[in-house]
């Protein structure tokens, strides 16, 4: 560190309260640590500056992201004081100037042996059958700071094991050291407190309320988080040792926040997911749909063969046979049709570089422009790219947060996390204004539910007059913008940004698309009209078709219309990139007939799905942990993911089968590994440029490239910096059981080479003075073409016009399409945990309406609407507006009469009427 | 019962409005429970929890944590016996042993007909009448073997009913100051139903019964208890 700061006193700022944000870089303390004079920052901890000097403290209640609170006693040290040295909790106490602290002193180790020889009086001991065993912070602590033997030879108590406190969430008291993590977490970081002490003593047990369990989506935190074999997961429960795990860090692709994670891995099966502590993405928590989804990938019913039909059976084939088949399916459509009569829906779970060969595939190989990632449900991909983006730091670190969107708790859960701590510890104000309020509304600031169907309409509200956001700078807004309901089109949404940049000047957003890689397969010009790189078909026309050779004539259709071309008999082939529209599209009876009508169907993916049963070629895709390459999140941060286990059978990478398909239609895609897919992306992709291979694959440790990359915000890691993830903040050094490939992590402690003293540093600080790499339109490497690199679109609020007023409700209600984290979706019921926890399908209404319309709670009702009916149970739910009624998207199996044969997801507004049926 | 009365509601809604924090009024707030059903039903719990703004997990692991609050249902008379040191060293595991064979019930345990309860207490700082038993958080001592079985046969005759309220009932006149005026169960001093009719705290000591009948148990007020109670 500078040595600035004086050694004086240092303990009073110089701000004066006029100027409270005066530029006061925090100056710095000094301490003496073990008889070494080392420096810290005003606030911190002992137990985080002794770290931040490679000095281990031990400890079990403290956790880095939350708050301390001193309870297990571990962390004692001997701190000078005016009355002389005294035992303090280096995790409560904060250190202060001249401090002398002494970790190893012979009164702190009696302290520290003490503690562990009382934590382990009643502990079990039972490591040989604990799940734990191997990687036990208790164990570890025992053999690093304990006595080493027990003095308590008296029986110990038994309790009944386990506990069941949640639906995946399994509990051993007789292991509780009553650290307080798990009640901690699922207080102060979930807002879910189901969890708590009780009784006293060595009566005292973690448990729930009777009959009210501990069902919240971020409980596996708990057990990640469990410094002893307390609290087990029932998917991961006896299924491995540490020791014969491995583990390779990547990304979770089950929705679009892109949480880093372990993938661990045992005999070429993966078995467990845990948080990484990926500081701007999520801060070591997972939810459970990601640390648990991962059985979909080991799923019985995997595709592991092609598949094709044969006398209307799907029977297993050679790839050779199987991409002759495509490939003579779609040079028919295109000779006899032309390229136009070819589709192409889905691939937002892709990696980029899938995504990139597909999109390349469609438009130089085919000639199509028929391509969308999205199923109806999502944002229109013109408006996505082009409005102004935060980051979820940003948004975090903003003033306000609005959230149009549906439930983010249900869609993005980490960002719900996010966006939860900080209204509820850091004083983020939270607009909740969709439709019906969200898991957020609880920690807002103001909840001003939208009408469904009026989202622009409720803007002038929010910043006229008396509304929560009057005079607010728009630079200190943040919008989190998704579809609030799938019944409300992407047009009003749209609409609603439109007037958000008209009325805040300097808003940004955060797009509230939910599959894993959506937002890459929009920067990958997965929709029609848009081309790599947040362009334009037109405005990249010209560069396109130096870079690729050909360009389809005009824009294409996207999902609904694709489907719609094909009922009608006028398409020719359809290719499914892993979607599901008979399941996911919010028009159940179109895309039943449109995937019957089609002459010729193709499904890709990893499981076969209702959609893919209907197909006349299956080719069967590698699956999340399976395939590498790089995705990309809400954000538009790029991450690499790493492939862990090999795909079942003889099923390929997404790049890989672009690549035979276009060589069946004559053409080489030019591919032969994944970095050199990224190479070609990152010269030939506008938005992309400057996101080395470098950048994205590695170096170990980093957060991913925020696009487009500008300066510091290519985040490599900061010169000096420890590379190693922190994988379990309380594990001690030297002990890391489970081998790592790729990027090295650390269960724990960084270790910094002695003589080297590594200070934290933003990352910013730390690329302070190095030069930026230089971006500008010259700086193109142009292989050889003279097109000028096309510029990324720009948010025109002229664009997105106020859809027609919706239709006056002579309906009576406004239905909203909600989501639910677990659904009837194929990848979450291909995990066996997960599926069933899928809710079943209810009417929500206020009891207001539930009166009116004389219905009992848990009675039945018909819902109906201008497309069709439904029957369905209703369930008080006073969190409903009036005159609003909600149903779950995609709760039904794929089977039976759903939601998606009542809804059209591009009117405006759905209206229904609900009626009283007899039974 | 099970949910709070809407008079206690009433009465909880007040002492809430005391604290500049809803939470702190938990605790109160289970002693009104206690009160109204002799022990914490899940069902108060829960309209604790919303009237505290917490979760019933939270209400359930602060009443659990507590000696004096109960989470399952007891006897309709709580016999609390100390067997801290000054109890003990004159002989209050003989009386508990001796309470338990008499009852026919361990120490945390309730008689089938749904009479009594006996718990092993700590200290309750009625060292001086040593050894010391709560019935209902009514001092009495000291008690010997007798005394706890004329305890048992006078408990169960009723002649205690002046001095032994029914389980939880802390105090039998309500506080009134401290609540905030405009609350309407400030303006009178409500009395519990459950003593209508029961003579005023200050005079419990001369109305218990007298003589033989409790000659080694004297009922005691404690003080300290009373004022500690006074919220619920
Ligand atoms: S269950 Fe685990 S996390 Fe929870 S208090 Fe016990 S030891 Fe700590
Ligand atoms: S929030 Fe999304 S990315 Fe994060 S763990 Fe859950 S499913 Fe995975
Ligand atoms: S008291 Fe400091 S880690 Fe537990
Ligand atoms: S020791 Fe029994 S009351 Fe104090």
């Amino acid at each position: 560190m500078p040595d600035t700061t004086a050694t004086t006193t240092t303990t009073t700022t110089t701000a004066t309260p006029d100027t409270p944000e005066a530029p006061a870089k925090p100056e710095t303390l000094a301490i003496t640590l073990n008889g070494r004079e080392v420096t810290a920052q005003p606030g911190e901890l002992i137990i985080e500056a002794a770290e931040r000097h490679g000095v281990f403290i031990p400890r079990f209640c403290y956790h880095p992201r939350m708050k301390p609170v001193g309870m297990c006693r571990m962390c004692l040290v001997e701190v000078s004081s005016p009355r002389g040295p005294s035992l303090q909790p280096a995790c409560f106490v904060s250190v202060a100037d001249g401090q002398e602290i002494e970790t190893e002193s012979p009164a702190a180790r009696k302290a520290q042996e003490g503690v562990l020889e009382f934590l382990l009086v009643n502990h079990p001991l039972d490591c040989p059958v604990c799940d734990k065993g191997g990687e036990c912070p208790l164990q570890d602590q025992a053999m690093s700071h304990g006595p080493g033997e027990s003095r308590f030879i008296e029986e110990k108590r038994h309790w009944a094991k386990p506990i069941v406190l949640g639906p995946l969430t399994l509990l051993d008291r007789e292991r509780c050291i009553q650290c307080a993590r798990c009640t901690r977490f699922a207080e102060e970081i979930a807002g879910e407190p189901l969890i708590d002490f009780f009784s006293r003593g060595d009566a005292i047990e973690v448990a729930t309320f009777p009959e009210k369990p501990f069902d919240s989506y971020f409980a596996g935190n708990t057990i990640q988080i469990c410094p002893v074999g307390a609290l087990t997961s029932v998917p991961y429960r006896f299924k491995s040792r540490p020791w014969d795990l491995e583990q390779v860090e990547s990304t979770c692709t089950f929705c679009a926040v892109g949480c880093r994670v372990a993938v661990q891995s045992s005999a070429g099966k993966v078995v467990r997911f845990l948080g990484i502590d990926s500081g701007p993405v999520n801060q070591s928590w997972l939810c459970d749909r990601g640390r648990y989804g991962f059985e979909a990938v080991n799923a019985r019913e995997r595709l592991g063969q092609p598949l094709c039909r044969k006398d209307g059976e799907l029977v297993p084939v050679s790839w050779n046979e199987a991409l002759a088949d495509v490939g003579r399916g779609i040079r028919e459509a295109v000779s006899s049709q032309g390229p136009a009569s070819v589709g192409i829906i889905g691939g937002a779970r892709l990696p980029n570089e899938g995504q990139y060969a597909w999109s390349k595939l469609a438009r130089a190989v085919i000639g199509t422009d028929n391509v969308d990632a999205q199923l109806g449900d999502g944002l229109p991909a013109e408006l996505v790219v082009s409005l102004p983006q935060a980051t979820i730091d940003e948004a975090c670190h903003s003033k306000y947060v609005v959230v149009l969107a549906g439930d983010l708790r249900e869609e993005l859960p980490i960002l719900h996390l996010r966006l939860r701590t900080a209204a509820a510890h850091h004083g983020l104000l939270v607009v909740d204004c969709s439709p019906v309020p969200t898991a957020l509304a609880e920690v807002a600031a103001a909840v001003v539910p939208a009408k469904p169907g009026e989202s622009a309409a409720s803007v002038p509200d929010l910043v006229g007059s008396g509304g929560p956001l009057e005079g607010v700078d728009g630079s200190d807004v943040v919008v989190v913008l998704g579809r609030p309901s799938v019944s409300e089109s992407a047009d009003s949404v749209a609409a609603a940004a439109a007037a958000f940049v008209r009325a805040l000047p300097g808003v940004r957003f955060l797009p509230a698309l939910r599959r894993a890689n959506v937002r890459g397969a929009l920067d990958m010009g997965l929709a029609p009209g848009m081309l790599p790189g947040r362009v334009t078909l037109e405005a990249g026309r010209s560069w396109y078709e130096s870079q690729w050779g050909s360009m389809p004539a005009s824009a294409g259709l996207d999902t609904r219309a694709m489907l719609e071309a094909a009922a009608a008999g006028t398409m020719r082939v359809l290719v499914l990139l892993g979607a599901d529209p008979l399941c996911d599209f919010p028009d159940r009876d179109l895309a039943t007939r449109a995937l019957e009508r089609i002459p010729f169907l193709v499904a890709i993916g990893t499981l076969p799905t209702a959609s893919a049963q209907l197909a006349d070629v299956v080719l069967p895709a590698a699956g999340p942990t399976e395939r590498g390459g790089t995705t990309t999140n809400i954000e538009g941060r790029v991450t690499h993911l790493a492939q862990k286990v090999v795909p079942p059978g003889v099923a390929r990478q997404d790049w890989v089968i672009a690549s035979e398909i276009a060589e069946q239609l004559g053409l080489d895609l030019g591919f032969d590994h994944l970095e050199g897919i990224w190479e070609e992306i990152e010269e030939v992709v506008p938005s992309h440029f400057g996101a080395t291979v470098e950048a994205v694959y590695g170096p170990a440790g980093a957060d991913g490239v925020v696009l487009p990359v500008s300066g510091v915000g290519l985040s490599l890691l900061p010169p000096g910096a420890d590379p190693r993830r922190r994988l379990d903040p309380v594990a001690t050094p030297g002990i890391d059981s489970v081998i790592t490939q790729g990027a090295p992590m650390f269960a724990g402690f960084a270790e910094v080479p002695s003589g080297q003293v590594a200070e934290s540093v933003a990352i910013e600080e730390a690329w302070a003075g190095v030069e930026p790499p230089a971006l500008s339109a010259d700086s193109v490497r142009t292989s050889g073409s003279s097109a000028p690199r096309p510029a990324p679109a720009t948010f025109d609020p002229d664009r997105w016009p106020v859809p027609g007023a919706p239709v006056p409700d002579s309906y009576g209600f406004r239905l909203v399409a909600r989501r639910f984290l677990y659904d009837q979706g194929a990848l979450v019921q291909a995990s066996p945990s997960l599926g069933k926890l899928a809710p079943r399908q209810r009417l929500h209404l206020r009891r207001k309406e539930l009166q009116q319309l004389g219905i009992e709670d848990g009675g039945k009702v018909r819902v109906r609407s201008a497309r069709g009916e439904l029957i369905v149970p209703v369930e008080l739910d006073e969190s409903v507006p009036g005159g609003v009624a909600v149903l779950g998207f995609n709760l039904e199996p794929v089977d039976e009469p759903g939601l998606a044969s009542i809804i059209d997801a591009d009117e405006v507004a759905q209206t229904v009427r609900i009626e009283t049926v007899e039974d | 019962m099970g949910r709070l009365s809407a008079e206690n509601r009433q009465r909880a809604e007040a002492i809430v409005a005391v604290y500049p924090e809803r939470r702190s009024a938990l605790v109160p707030l289970c002693h009104l429970a206690q009160a109204q059903d002799g022990y914490l039903t899940e069902e108060a719990m829960e309209d604790i929890a919303k009237l505290c703004g917490v979760s019933p997990a939270e209400v359930r692991g602060t009443a659990s944590f507590y000696d004096m609050l109960h989470t399952e249902p007891v006897g309709r008379y709580v016999f609390a016996i100390c067997t801290n040191i000054a109890c003990m060293l004159a002989g209050a595991y003989d009386v508990l042993g001796h309470a338990e064979e008499r009852l026919g019930i361990h120490s945390g345990q309730t008689t089938p007909d749904g009479m009594f309860t006996i718990e092993e207490a700590e200290c309750l700082a009625g060292c001086d009448r040593a050894v010391c038993v709560q019935v209902n958080h009514r001092f009495f001592g000291p008690v010997d073997e007798e005394g706890f079985d004329r305890l048992v046969e006078d408990l169960s005759a009723g002649r205690l009913d002046g001095t032994v309220p029914p389980h939880g009932v802390l105090n039998r006149v309500h506080r009134a100051v401290g609540l905030p005026a405009r609350q309407p169960v400030s303006a009178t001093i409500s009395r519990n139903p459950q003593s209508a009719g029961a003579p005023p705290a200050g005079a419990l000591a001369e109305s218990a019964p007298s003589g033989d009948a409790v000659a080694k148990a004297t009922p005691e007020q404690n003080p300290r208890k009373e004022k500690e109670g006074e919220a619920g």
